[in-house]
Order: C-alpha cells, then sequence, then structure tokens
C-alpha cells in the first residue's frame, strides 16, 4: 500500500510507567519456570491508556513543534479502554489542545492496534483531508494470574504525528503491506477481565505466519531484500519472537537490537512495536531504512518501510528518549503489582 | 460525582489554564474574575508553566471518599514558573524522596472514579522532572 | 448601638451521641441556655452549623430548630461559615440585639458528625475548601495544615516538641471539663508517637470527630436584671475573611483572617492582647493554634510554638488558654464550636469555671476559624462588676 503523496512522522513520544515488576516475581508467586523477559512495565494507581496516550501524545506534540490544533485527526489504538463505551481519542485529543476540529476514534486489532492507526494516519494526510493526523498505541496489558501472558503483560505506549513530507519530516514512509486472516490465537470477550489464548498456536500459525506474510509482502513491492534495512523492529510479545522471526526473514541481530525493548519493559500490547520504533528513531541516522512490522493476534500484521531524513538530528532529540523511561524505574513486588493492577479485591 | 461540574473544568485542569491580569501581570490558578492583586476585572486565560518547585507539601494518610484507593499520596504546594501557584499531588515519588524545593513537572493522571460504572476525572497531578 | 450582654449559656457533652439526633443535642443545650438567662421569650434564633447538608441531608435549619424549640413564630435563621460557623453566627445575634432589631436572641450551635463514615467525615469537612482545585486533589483539612507545618517548622527552625505542647496543654484542661471529648492527659512523647495523619501532623494533634451543641442567650445589657450572675458583656465582635485557597495567599503562614479580625476587635474593645485573661484560641490541628497565637498578637511571627511551650498558656501561665480543653481535647463539633468557646469564656468571666478557674478573670477573647483561615471570628468578652 502506498500514499498518494508521501507521508512522513514529524513527531513521536513515548511514555513508560516507573514501575518495573521482575519476572522473577511471579516466578516466586506462581512457580513458573521460564522468564521470557527480565522485567516488565507496570501502571501505577492513577495510571490507565489513557494517561499513557496522553503522555506519549504531549511529547509528541512537543517534538513535532506544530500548534496541536493543526492535527485533523486522533487514533488511539488500545485494548485496554478504561471506557467500553467513550472514546480515550476525546481525552487525548482535549488533553492537548487539539479540540475542537478533529476527528478521534479507538481502534481495537489486540497488539496492532497501532498501526492500524498509522495507516489511516497515512491516508488521511496523504489525500490531504487533514493537515496532521495522530496515531497512538497504548495498553496496560491484561494477564491472568499465573498465566503465561502475565510474565509479560506489560503497560507503555507511544504516539506519533504524521505530515506530508517535507525537510522537518523525520522520517518518511515508503509503503506499507497488511496481512490479515481470521486466527483466533488469542482474545478477550466482552466484559471479561484477562484474555485467552492459544498458547503455542499463538506461534507459528498466528504470530510467525502474519509476520513473515506482511514482511516478504511489503518487500516485494518495494523490491527490497533484508540488506535493504538498517533497522527491524518487530512486534515484540517475549524475547525469543522476535528474534526468531528476525531470523527466519533474514534480518541481523544488529538491526534489531536497538528496537528490543521488551526484555526490560515487557510486552505492552498496542504500545509493543510503537515503543520499539520510537526507540529506533532516538538513534538512527539519517538516509537510515527502518523496517516495521506489527502482529495483532485474531489475526494481522502490518509492516511499513520508513527512511530517516535528514531533520532527525537537529533539537527534536531534546525530549525524553526511550531509554531514559526504560531507565526510570523503581521495583515494585507481586503484592503492590495485585494492588496496582486490581488483582485483589477491596 | 457531578458530570457537568466535571466537564466544566476539563480544559484548565487538562491543560493547565490559569489567568493573568493585563493590569498588573499576577498569574492566577484557577481563574478568576476580578485581580486579587489589583482588583482589575480584565484577567485573559493563560498557559501556565508546567514546571514548579515545591513549597511544602504533605502526605495524606486518611483521604476523603472517593480517594481511598490512591492513598497514601503526596499533596504539595508549588510555585510554578510564572509565579502562580498551585496544590497539586506529587506523583512517581515516594514520601521519602519528596522535598522542599524539589523540582517537579505536571503530567496527566486518573484523579478518581465514579465507582466502577461512573465517569473518570482526569487531570494535572505533578511528578518529578523526568529530564 | 446597644451594648450587648450574654445573658445565658448552655452545651452538651462533646462525644459520640448515637442516641441522640441534631434536633436532640440542640434543644438540650438552647434549654440549658435560655434556663442559665432567666429570659421568658427570645424573638430571634440563629443556628451555627456547617454540614447537617452532606451529614444528615437535613438543610433549612432556623426553621427546624425553632420549631424544635416551640419558639414559632420568631425569626430563625442558620449561619454557616465551616468551623467558624459558631463565631460568626455569635457575631450576627450581637448585631442583631446591639441595633435594636432584636432584644433577646437565641445563638446556638450544632454539629452531628459521627452519622456517617470517617472517609465522608473528611469529604465533609473539605467542603470548607474549593471543590474544584483544593478539594479535588484529594487533600484533607488535616492536610493542609501540615502543609503549613512543615513549612512552619523549616522557615522558623521550630522542633516537633514544641508544636506538641498545645495538645498536651488543652488535655490537662480538659481533664477536668465534664464536658469534653477526650477528658484525659497526654505528654508530647505520645502526641509525637501517635500516628501521622497527614505528614507532619500526627494524629494527636489533630481535633477529632464528635457531636455536641452549645448555645447562648444575648441580650441588651442594661436590662440585664434577669439573670442571677455576674454581668458579661461583649466588647468587640468582629468577623474577617481571607482567600479560599492558600495558593493565592502571598505567605501562607499569616492568616490574614485573624489578623484583620483581631486588630478590629482589640481597637473596638479599646484593649491589646496583654490585657486578655483567658484566650480560646482555634486550634482544630496544632499548628493553626500556634499559627493563631501569632496573628492574635500573643506572639511574634515563629515564636508561637514557642509562647506555648513557655508554660505561658497553660492554666498557671500569663494568658490561659484553652482552659477547657480547645478544640483539640475539649472537642471540635464544627458548627457548634465557636459557641463552645463563648460558653467556657462565660463560665471563666462568671467565676464559674470550677477546677479550671482562673482567678480574676475579667476579659476574655475567642478566636474562631473556617478553613484555613479563610473565615475568623474574634469575640471579646468582659466581665462588668470588676
Amino acid at each position: 500500500m502506498k500514499t498518494a503523496k508521501t507521508v512522513g512522522i514529524v513527531g513521536y513520544g513515548a511514555y513508560i510507567p516507573r514501575n518495573r515488576l521482575k519476572v522473577s516475581e511471579i516466578s516466586h508467586v506462581w512457580g513458573g519456570g521460564g522468564a521470557p523477559i527480565q522485567e516488565k512495565a507496570v501502571a501505577d494507581i492513577d495510571e490507565d491508556a489513557v494517561t499513557i496516550a496522553v503522555e506519549a501524545a504531549r511529547y509528541a506534540v512537543k517534538r513535532a513543534g506544530i500548534d496541536p490544533r493543526e492535527i485533523g485527526a486522533i487514533y488511539v489504538g488500545t485494548e485496554s479502554k478504561p471506557y467500553a463505551v467513550k472514546p480515550c481519542g476525546t481525552i487525548v485529543a482535549e488533553a492537548i489542545g487539539a479540540t475542537p476540529c478533529v476527528t478521534a476514534a479507538d481502534y481495537e486489532f489486540a497488539c496492532k492496534a497501532g498501526t492500524e492507526a498509522f495507516q489511516t494516519c497515512m491516508g488521511l494526510v496523504s489525500s490531504g483531508m487533514v493537515k496532521y493526523a495522530m496515531a497512538i498505541g497504548a495498553d496496560t496489558a491484561q494477564g491472568r494470574p499465573a498465566d503465561a501472558l502475565e510474565y509479560t503483560a506489560a503497560c507503555g505506549g507511544a504516539a506519533f504525528i504524521f505530515g506530508l513530507k517535507n525537510h522537518r519530516t523525520l522520517a518518511y514512509i515508503e509503503g506499507s503491506y497488511s496481512y490479515t486472516t481470521d486466527t483466533p490465537d488469542f482474545w478477550r470477550r466482552s466484559r471479561e477481565p484477562y484474555p485467552r489464548h492459544g498458547s503455542r498456536f499463538t506461534g507459528t500459525p498466528a504470530y510467525f505466519h502474519h509476520i513473515v506474510g506482511a514482511v516478504k509482502g511489503l518487500m516485494g513491492e518495494l523490491g527490497y531484500g533484508p540488506e535493504d534495512f538498517d533497522y527491524a523492529v518487530f512486534h515484540q510479545p517475549n524475547t525469543k519472537f522476535p528474534i526468531k522471526v528476525a531470523k527466519m526473514l533474514g534480518f541481523p541481530m544488529d538491526a534489531i537490537k536497538p528496537g528490543l525493548i521488551v526484555p526490560f519493559v515487557g510486552n505492552t500490547y498496542a504500545g509493543s512495536t510503537l515503543l520499539g520504533l520510537a526507540s529506533v528513531l532516538d538513534v538512527a541516522n539519517p538516509g537510515d531504512r527502518i523496517l516495521v512490522a506489527s502482529y495483532g493476534s485474531g489475526a494481522g500484521s502490518d509492516a511499513f518501510s520508513l527512511v530517516v531524513q535528514d531533520a532527525i538530528s537537529n533539537d527534536r532529540r531534546l525530549d525524553p528518549a526511550v531509554s531514559i523511561f526504560i531507565n526510570r524505574k523503581r521495583y515494585i513486588d507481586y503484592s503492590l503489582y495485585a494492588r496496582l493492577r486490581g488483582k485483589i479485591l477491596t | 460525582m457531578s458530570v457537568p461540574r466535571y466537564w466544566r473544568e476539563i480544559k484548565y485542569r487538562y491543560r493547565l489554564l490559569g489567568c493573568m491580569c493585563k493590569e498588573c501581570g499576577s498569574v492566577f490558578f484557577p481563574r478568576r474574575h476580578i485581580c486579587l492583586k489589583c482588583g482589575s476585572r480584565d484577567l485573559e486565560e493563560v498557559k501556565l508553566s508546567e514546571r514548579g518547585r515545591v513549597v511544602s507539601y504533605t502526605v495524606v494518610r486518611n483521604p476523603p471518599k472517593e480517594y481511598e484507593k490512591y492513598a497514601p499520596y503526596i499533596v504539595a504546594l508549588i510555585e510554578l514558573g510564572d509565579g502562580a501557584r498551585i496544590l497539586s499531588q506529587v506523583v512517581d515519588c515516594e514520601p521519602e524522596e519528596v522535598h522542599l524545593g524539589m523540582e517537579v513537572e505536571a503530567t496527566f493522571r486518573r484523579v478518581r472514579e465514579d465507582g466502577p460504572s461512573g465517569i473518570i476525572e482526569y487531570g494535572y497531578k505533578f511528578r518529578p522532572v523526568i529530564s | 448601638m446597644r451594648k450587648v450582654a450574654v445573658l445565658g449559656v448552655g452545651c452538651t457533652k462533646v462525644g459520640e451521641h448515637w442516641k441522640r439526633s441534631l434536633r436532640d443535642l440542640f434543644v438540650e443545650a438552647s434549654l440549658r441556655a435560655i434556663e442559665d438567662s432567666g429570659v421568658e421569650e427570645i424573638d430571634g434564633l440563629y443556628v451555627s452549623n456547617m454540614a447537617s447538608g452532606p451529614l444528615q441531608h437535613q438543610e433549612h435549619l432556623g426553621a427546624v430548630m425553632a420549631d424544635a424549640l416551640a419558639v414559632n413564630p420568631i425569626p430563625a435563621v442558620r449561619v454557616e461559615a465551616a468551623s467558624a460557623s459558631g463565631g460568626v453566627a455569635f457575631h450576627e445575634g450581637v448585631k442583631a440585639v446591639a441595633s435594636g432589631m432584636s432584644d433577646f436572641v437565641l445563638v446556638g450551635g450544632v454539629e452531628k458528625m459521627t452519622d456517617r463514615l470517617p472517609p465522608e467525615v473528611a469529604s465533609t469537612l473539605i467542603m470548607s475548601e474549593d471543590q474544584e482545585y483544593t478539594a479535588y486533589t484529594g487533600v484533607t483539612n488535616i492536610g493542609l495544615s501540615a502543609i503549613l507545618k512543615r513549612l512552619y517548622m523549616d522557615r522558623f527552625d521550630v522542633k516537633p516538641e514544641e508544636i506538641a505542647m498545645l495538645p498536651v496543654i488543652d488535655h490537662e484542661n480538659a481533664a477536668s471539663n465534664p464536658y469534653a471529648q477526650y477528658p484525659f492527659k497526654t505528654s508530647i512523647e505520645r502526641v509525637l508517637n501517635s500516628p501521622m495523619e497527614a505528614d507532619p501532623v500526627h494524629l494527636l494533634e489533630c481535633s477529632g470527630i464528635g457531636d455536641g451543641a452549645a448555645a447562648v442567650v444575648l441580650g441588651p445589657a442594661n436590662e440585664s436584671e434577669t439573670s442571677d450572675h455576674p454581668l458579661v458583656t461583649v466588647s468587640a465582635s468582629a468577623v474577617a475573611t481571607d482567600t479560599l485557597n492558600l495558593t493565592n495567599r502571598e505567605d501562607p503562614l499569616t492568616l490574614r483572617a485573624v489578623r484583620g479580625a483581631a486588630e478590629e476587635a482589640y481597637a473596638r474593645a479599646k484593649l491589646t492582647p496583654r490585657d486578655v485573661d483567658v484566650l480560646e484560641i482555634h486550634d482544630e490541628v496544632s499548628i493553626l493554634g500556634v499559627l493563631s497565637l501569632e496573628d492574635l498578637g500573643f506572639a511574634e511571627k515563629g515564636k508561637g510554638a514557642s509562647l506555648a511551650a513557655s508554660g505561658a498558656i497553660s492554666l498557671s501561665g500569663e494568658t490561659p488558654t484553652n482552659t477547657f480543653g480547645g478544640l483539640k481535647a475539649r472537642g471540635n463539633p464544627l458548627g457548634a464550636t465557636g459557641l463552645y468557646q463563648i460558653v467556657e469564656l462565660t463560665w471563666q468571666l462568671r467565676g464559674e469555671a470550677g477546677k479550671n478557674q482562673v482567678d480574676g478573670a475579667e476579659v476574655g477573647l475567642a478566636q474562631n476559624m473556617g478553613g484555613v483561615g479563610s473565615t475568623c471570628a474574634v469575640n471579646i468578652l468582659r466581665r462588668e462588676d470588676l
């Protein structure tokens, strides 16, 4: 999928809550053996997907250096909506001062809701319907106590502002490719607090099949191979999957490492791929080409090819880099985690 | 909890909007109709500085209704960069870490909620400066 | 303007009156005051109360209590100024009699706090502050005082032990007050070892949750033959206000409403703090008592706590203060508190204070505050025959 006019990222912002739970704390309580990551970020008692989205959105606006009233569309991708009905997007729009001439909605496609929003923004900007559009992926991810998901389900998010490519564009998008099938590998029924999943079924027929499909499709359309990319970011439900899919597709470890934050943050669901991309933009140089491939259960993958521009190297890096959020942390124990995530009946 | 009362304050709380006296330049939060310093009725809406310093603080341990789940929490009197003073919770900070003169910045948080089915009120809180 | 006399006083014990309603308490205190006054008929009623709305879902207290006292159709009105309601209602009653609009008025205060759970009471108390930008932060009234205390200790290099003297004095005095909520002695150690309520304020620096009612009958001083007691008159009654929000005060440690009301009252009474023989201060939280001592003119800024620590405000000191226990130990039933102060000063000036009597007390001053100093009433009483 290519836009009629070239669209790029003019600003981005990330946010990761301060609390960290070591996976060893979870093993200590539930006796699990594996360690899919080291530690995960946990929202505080007064944080949720909306507050995370607002934080990320504010940093994105600052970095873009634009008047927020010029943002014509805001989409929040999340599966942790504080309200089942009432958009997160309106709260974000109000908080950054983008109201009232703005369209806003929430997206849901498991962990790829944020990249879905990317594509919508690209279309709106390219068509000239809006000057700028903002896509956010933010979650306070759910995982049932003792479930494998509990070891990784984390909180965080990132926001990206899209505009037509010009000299202020940090990175422009060469193309996008989506690969979607009906594959129920992970789901959460309405009014259920925790998702369920198909265990190993989430791997080969789900995560790997769809990402490989999207990335191969994108590279085919653009005529690129893995060697044409300096960085690759994949959805990061754990440390193993993105490394494995990179290997399957022929990307070297060096290309994925800068965007691989899951060992220290956990799986932030809709925030995961976006935080990875933000980490890469924090370090990328003009001319670098970045591959981004999300994965959303249910299932699908959106792949993008981005090229970094000169604007990246000026003062646009003033706002906190993802690494600052990764290093800003306080460790909590399982009992406080249980309280913060509402796992204790009160 | 009253929805219109919350809604009426949204932009001021979300975006930290106060007012400035056009006559004497005093900055106030929350907004008001008449300048406390010079009595002028000519005040305009201004965006307040999002950074400030802790003038004094407390740790609330026995909170009012609707705030129980957040306790204990820090509430501080903060002087903003533009001279306006604001009362706010300070988050991402342990009671042992907060101190007089500490530099803080505005953040966006949940303030309270009307039970499990009512509205969620969001607004400003402050936190130690991130960078 | 006519000179106004306090003809009768009465109150209930402050405490947890589980079986008794707002009306029951009000009627008991009022009947005691009316009986004490010897006045046959009152022609005006002022009811001071802070929070019967949120606590009992009862408004329209003027009519409620006029009916309860069977004094219809006299005019009756409720006066509300948070925990300064009592002092302000007294001020209104004094104005009514002084002006000649009324002859004998009953000013009665009542509050029933135990009908609600503690978090609900905390929510009710903070209604004295700006709901949208102060209460909204989740701060409590004690929390606001704690913010002042920290600032105070830092600026004036004051030790917690000095501030803790205030509750110790209150409890010492309350121990012999049959109407006190907490009639027992305490110590600095116990105060400072009590749980933290809102850092750096400890539980035993705070007035508690209690029910109570207090009432006075006012009348023109020259028609005081009706009373058997030594005549106590109102030398001055003043009320002042300050900004609602602490954030709008140039110096949060100066309670301008206290200063304003005190200055006006001293001027009207032609007195100075040195002339005051018995003092009632509004120590809802000890630090507020300390600041009040300063802004009433009994100590320089920063020296209020050391004044308490010096013994000068103990029962045997130069200016005996809170001689029946103050807000901390007699109790603080909000709307009734200011009238308890008047009742106690009257007992002192009449020489009816029993074990707590200050010998030869001639001038008494009561300071009653609403919110963190947003309203202050200062009332000065004098015994006429000395």
